[in-house]
């Protein structure tokens, strides 16, 4: 990426990027209120990632978000939502049983919120982890984008 | 399609937009070049979540636009940029029958189709048994005014994990076939030009 004719993609991505993350954040934990969840907001911020890459280029992406932190936070989402699942066999429930997690009067709800957070929570590291792994499993064997080959 | 009660404005909508994917559906069929079908998949991708949206599944329209009209547009790019940019032309056989099979599914869709029951019928089985169901137990039971949320995260919790587990295992799949990224071609050419230009530097 050189010469001057990127300046104004390269600005307005700048201000664009922590938007999107963030937005990516509100659509998880509103989840639970409105449309969305954890697909969708681990969509949206391996998207911010993968803005970033298009922009600035995959190098200064891959140092400061680098593969194997993608792929652990994708292994590292499953693994939580799994947990989740044993946690609440070993409390005494059935296998993702969120009721069991919470020890409350019949009728409370802690038990189902925390565990719906956290499962989703779980769908977001998985799902933003695989994405921002596949986008660099492809772009990562170009050498360089140059602005002909569009 | 149709609305049951018959709201002009929802099936002009409608009606629009499915012209629309029509039209993009053949314009992606006859054209060669690949950065321009790319891009036609992710408009076609945005005007089904559009669709979506007018038929009231925001869920599934948020999904669709950001997987279908982000994440995907941006793979099939990367993927481009490894091969050619331009297709090439169907030779014979191969330009009539991929036609007659797609007219022949067409046929039969539309045919099914007309055993479905109407958009929004109250006495379609989606509304009669389990949906209803869901609607009346997820406040009493979960607690959360979204009853999707409800019934992905707990009543199918356990369908979810598999999802879950279906994209990891394709983010591993893709990992393995095509390299892992640093390590891939791009990787040594850059680590190549970054001992040439700072020599004595350790490399990560």
């Amino acid at each position: 990426m050189t010469g001057d004719h990127h300046v104004i993609l390269r600005v307005v991505a700048k201000v664009l990027i922590p938007i999107i993350a963030l937005y990516g954040f509100y659509v998880h934990f509103h989840g639970e209120y409105s449309p969305g969840g954890g697909f969708q907001a681990g969509v949206i911020l391996a998207v911010a990632v993968i803005l970033y890459s298009l922009i600035f280029g995959i190098g200064p992406t891959m140092r400061s978000v680098t593969p194997g932190f993608a792929r652990g936070l994708a292994a590292f989402g499953f693994l939580l939502y799994t947990g989740v699942g044993f946690a609440a066999l070993m409390l005494g429930g059935n296998f993702l049983d969120y009721d069991a997690l919470v020890d409350e009067p019949p009728g409370g709800h802690i038990g189902q919120h925390a565990g719906i957070i956290i499962i989703e929570l779980g769908v977001l590291f998985a799902v933003a982890g695989s994405m921002v792994a596949i986008f660099y499993a492809f772009a990562g064997r170009v050498t360089e984008i140059r602005d002909e080959d569009w | 399609m149709s609305a049951v009660d018959g709201n002009l404005a929802v099936d002009l909508l409608s009606v629009t937009l499915l012209a629309l994917l029509f039209v993009i559906a053949i314009a992606m069929a006859t054209l060669r070049s690949m950065f321009a079908i790319v891009m036609l998949s992710g408009i076609y991708s945005l005007i089904t979540a559009t669709w979506f949206v007018v038929v009231d599944a925001l869920d599934v329209a948020f999904t669709e636009a950001s997987v279908g009209a982000g994440i995907t547009t941006v793979l099939f790019l990367g993927a481009m940029l490894l091969t050619s940019r331009r297709a090439k032309a169907e030779q014979g056989a191969a330009k009539i029958v991929p036609l007659l099979v797609v007219i022949a599914v067409g046929a039969v869709l539309v045919y099914a189709s007309i055993d479905l029951p109407g958009f929004g019928d109250p006495n379609s089985p989606a509304n009669t048994h389990v949906g209803t169901e869901y609607l009346v137990r997820t406040k009493p039971e979960i607690g959360i005014p979204n009853v999707v949320t409800a019934v992905l995260a707990s009543y199918r919790g356990f369908d979810t994990l598999g999802e879950v587990g279906v994209v990891f295992a394709a983010g591993l799949s893709v990992t393995l076939l095509l390299g892992f990224g640093e390590r891939a071609l791009s990787a040594s050419v850059r680590q190549g030009r970054k001992d040439k230009d700072t020599p004595g530097e350790e490399s990560d």
